[in-house]
């Protein structure tokens, strides 16, 4: 057993994949000398050599349209964008090409990339370093979006995304970078579209992911004094859902709160509310409520706090459903 | 003989005149056969674009994109191209398709709206798929040149763009990548005048080929008409790519003579005038003046290239009536190759 970080295991995981399969390259913007922004990729280029590691000019659509000709020469290319509002020159490629060559080509060509992007906020960034873009990439047909939010977690969720034989967003909250967790690294975990319940309780269940999931353990911790028994879901995959694991929770608790950073307005919350009623409409008493960040620019470090769902809001949304 | 507006400035490389007069060096490394053959699939490219205009006037294909006036350009490229070499196409590059082998067919699948830009199969073809976002494909291109270098592979990457493609980021970046890498690619672009109705004076105010020198990598502007010059241009940047010695930028200067395409008016934005003031550049009179004075085919021969390209653009015509809608599995079956459990219900749901 030891100790891991987050962005230690990330490491590991790119590490262990890169040593598995010399078809696996690994670029970006910083990932090569520096070992990236956030140290993910730290070390790697000595170990592996500048031939799969390596640092690209700043030019995030061609970083991922290289990625695109590379899987068409057979190679299996893992990319970092730096930061989530960093991503979106990169949409273009990734909506039109990644989610869509395989299809296009009817089969023929597969876009087997891991896109790693550092997400959400709650660091105190400058503007544009604190967003949550999961909405844009869940909402593409064709791309599967996985976020982890602890370290354990981390490793598994990224040697299933480079293992993917489909292309993988894996949106790695910046805010989890640091924290720790004992365990071993495996790649035996839960898969991609599995969703993992990481508390249980009987009275409500709240559906979140990355750093949302430390802060909805805490309101759940404030609920159990209250008498209030919180399950808590990690979706770890937010394309595939777990359809599953949220009709069984609507079946189990019968209400149901999601907590998520991003903006509200079709948000995760939107689908969430929307599969539980289809998958299990008659168990649910009470409406599913959302705690999310508020439909406008994320703010400054000044006011991260009041746009971020605080313990407060997400232990009064509980409340509230658990009253209905 | 005035050339077209967007000549103006540096003179192309040439070795034909328009007249197909030699003004340089005609020994550019192809045999007799082989000239032919690039006179031929010039013949057979054009037929096979005026019976696609004729297939959507007849409501066979949807929205077809023409290329009359652009065989030379796209005819002499392709034949400097190596078996294994790959290419990155735009929408446009039909006459490039057909010398790579591609079955015309299958290619018209697309404009068909039978399916979308991989109706063929890209990797075994060499043959990308077509690509409508602009300048898109150059990354790709890029990124499949990084593969082919680190590989050590001895194939080369192409891709073609056109003036308007210019103006978009991912030729900047993807050329950019391109010269930092030293990458095995062919930059080609397709001057031919007109983004849809935006003249090239209006989409950049430099000269196209000159941006090679800014990404530390040569360029070339060349009659794009001129077959003989295009080819030996492609000929030498692919013998640099092949060499390690990386990109190359060639601007082929050439003129669009249809419309954009067939959904789009030109003459809403295009003399008349200006069009048959191209037409005297037209590619195909040029080299056939050239081939024919130099007694490699005469009268007999062409038309005897005439009769095959109405044999095939008339069983290219039977091909393409004679498909019919692909079943509607085709619209799920290829998404995911390892598609996820509660996407398979989503899928039963749609084929229900």
């Amino acid at each position: 057993m030891s100790t891991w970080t987050l962005s230690g295991a990330l490491n590991r995981a790119l590490d262990d994949a890169l040593g598995a399969d010399e078809r696996v390259l690994v670029f970006g913007e910083d990932v090569g000398r520096s070992g990236g922004v956030f140290r993910v990729t730290d070390g790697l280029q000595r170990t592996h050599g500048d031939r799969r590691v390596f640092d690209t000019p700043i030019s995030e659509a061609a970083i991922v349209g290289a990625a695109v000709g590379l899987c068409m020469s057979g190679w299996r290319p893992v990319v970092e964008l730096q930061f989530d509002a960093f991503s979106y020159p990169a949409l273009e490629q990734v909506i039109d090409h990644v989610a869509k060559m395989r299809m296009r080509t009817r089969g023929r060509v597969d876009m087997p990339i891991t896109l790693r992007i550092p997400s959400f906020g709650g660091i105190k960034g400058k503007e544009h370093h604190g967003e949550s873009p999961e909405t844009y990439y869940v909402h593409t047909a064709g791309l599967k979006v996985v976020t982890p939010s602890a370290a354990l977690d981390g490793y598994t969720l990224l040697r299933a995304a480079i293992d993917d034989p489909d292309p993988v967003v894996v949106l790695e909250p910046k805010a989890r970078y640091w924290a720790k967790e004992e365990g071993d690294l495996s790649v035996d975990g839960p898969g991609i579209g599995v969703g993992r319940v990481v508390r249980d309780g009987d009275d409500l269940t709240v559906i979140t992911y990355g750093a949302m999931v430390m802060r909805c353990l805490e309101a759940a911790e404030l609920l159990a004094g209250e008498g209030i028994g919180t399950r808590v879901v990690d979706l770890r995959s937010l394309a595939p859902l777990d359809d599953d694991l949220l009709a069984r929770c609507t079946r189990e608790t019968g209400k149901i709160v999601v907590v998520h950073e991003a903006p509200r307005t079709l948000g995760m919350g939107a689908e969430v509310a929307a599969r539980v009623m289809d998958l299990a409409f008659d168990s649910l008493a009470a409406p599913v409520v959302r705690v999310t960040g508020w439909d406008a620019p994320y703010p400054p470090a000044s006011l991260e706090e009041h746009y971020l769902p605080s313990v407060a809001r997400i232990a009064a949304a509980a409340r509230r459903v658990v009253s209905y | 003989m005035d050339a077209p507006d967007h000549w103006s400035g540096t003179a192309p490389a040439r070795v034909l005149a328009p007249d197909g007069t030699p003004v340089g060096d005609t020994d550019v490394g192809l045999d007799d056969d082989e000239l032919r053959a690039v006179l031929r699939w010039m013949i057979v490219a054009r037929r096979l674009d005026s019976e696609c205009i004729a297939l959507q006037r007849q409501g066979e294909l949807t929205v077809y994109p023409g290329f009359e006036g652009q065989e030379a350009a796209q005819v002499g490229s392709a034949f400097a191209l190596g078996p294994a070499d790959m290419v990155f196409p735009t929408f446009r590059e039909l006459a490039v398709a057909l010398v790579r082998g591609v079955d015309a067919v299958r290619y018209l699948w697309y404009h068909r709206g039978t399916w979308h830009g991989g109706p063929y199969d890209p990797r075994a073809t060499r043959f990308g798929p077509i690509c409508i976002p602009i300048a898109t494909q150059i990354p790709h291109a890029a990124g499949f040149a990084l593969g082919q270098q680190l590989d050590g592979s001895a194939e080369i990457t192409i891709a073609y763009f056109g003036d308007g493609s210019t103006s978009e980021g991912d030729f900047h970046e993807g050329a950019n990548l391109a010269g930092v890498w030293k990458l095995p690619l062919v930059l080609f672009c397709q001057n031919n005048g007109w983004a849809i109705s935006v003249p090239t004076a209006s989409q950049t105010s430099g000269e196209i080929w000159r941006r090679a020198e800014g990404y530390g990598l040569p360029g070339v502007r060349i009659d794009g008409n001129d077959v003989l010059a295009v080819y030996a241009a492609t000929r030498d940047a692919v013998a640099r790519a092949r060499a390690g010695d990386g990109p190359t930028l060639i601007e082929a200067m050439t003129y669009r003579i249809g419309a954009h395409s067939t959904a789009d008016d030109a003459t809403r934005y295009r003399a008349d005038a200006d069009v048959e003031r191209a037409r005297v550049f037209d590619p195909i009179v040029r080299f056939g003046a050239w081939m024919a004075a130099t007694g490699r085919a005469d009268d007999e021969v062409v038309a005897g290239y005439g009769a095959e390209a109405d044999a095939f653009a008339m069983e290219v015509r039977t091909g393409v009536t004679s498909q019919g809608s692909p079943p509607r599995e085709w619209m799920l079956d290829w998404v995911f190759a390892a598609p996820p459990a509660s996407w398979q219900t989503h899928r039963d749901e749609a084929l229900a």
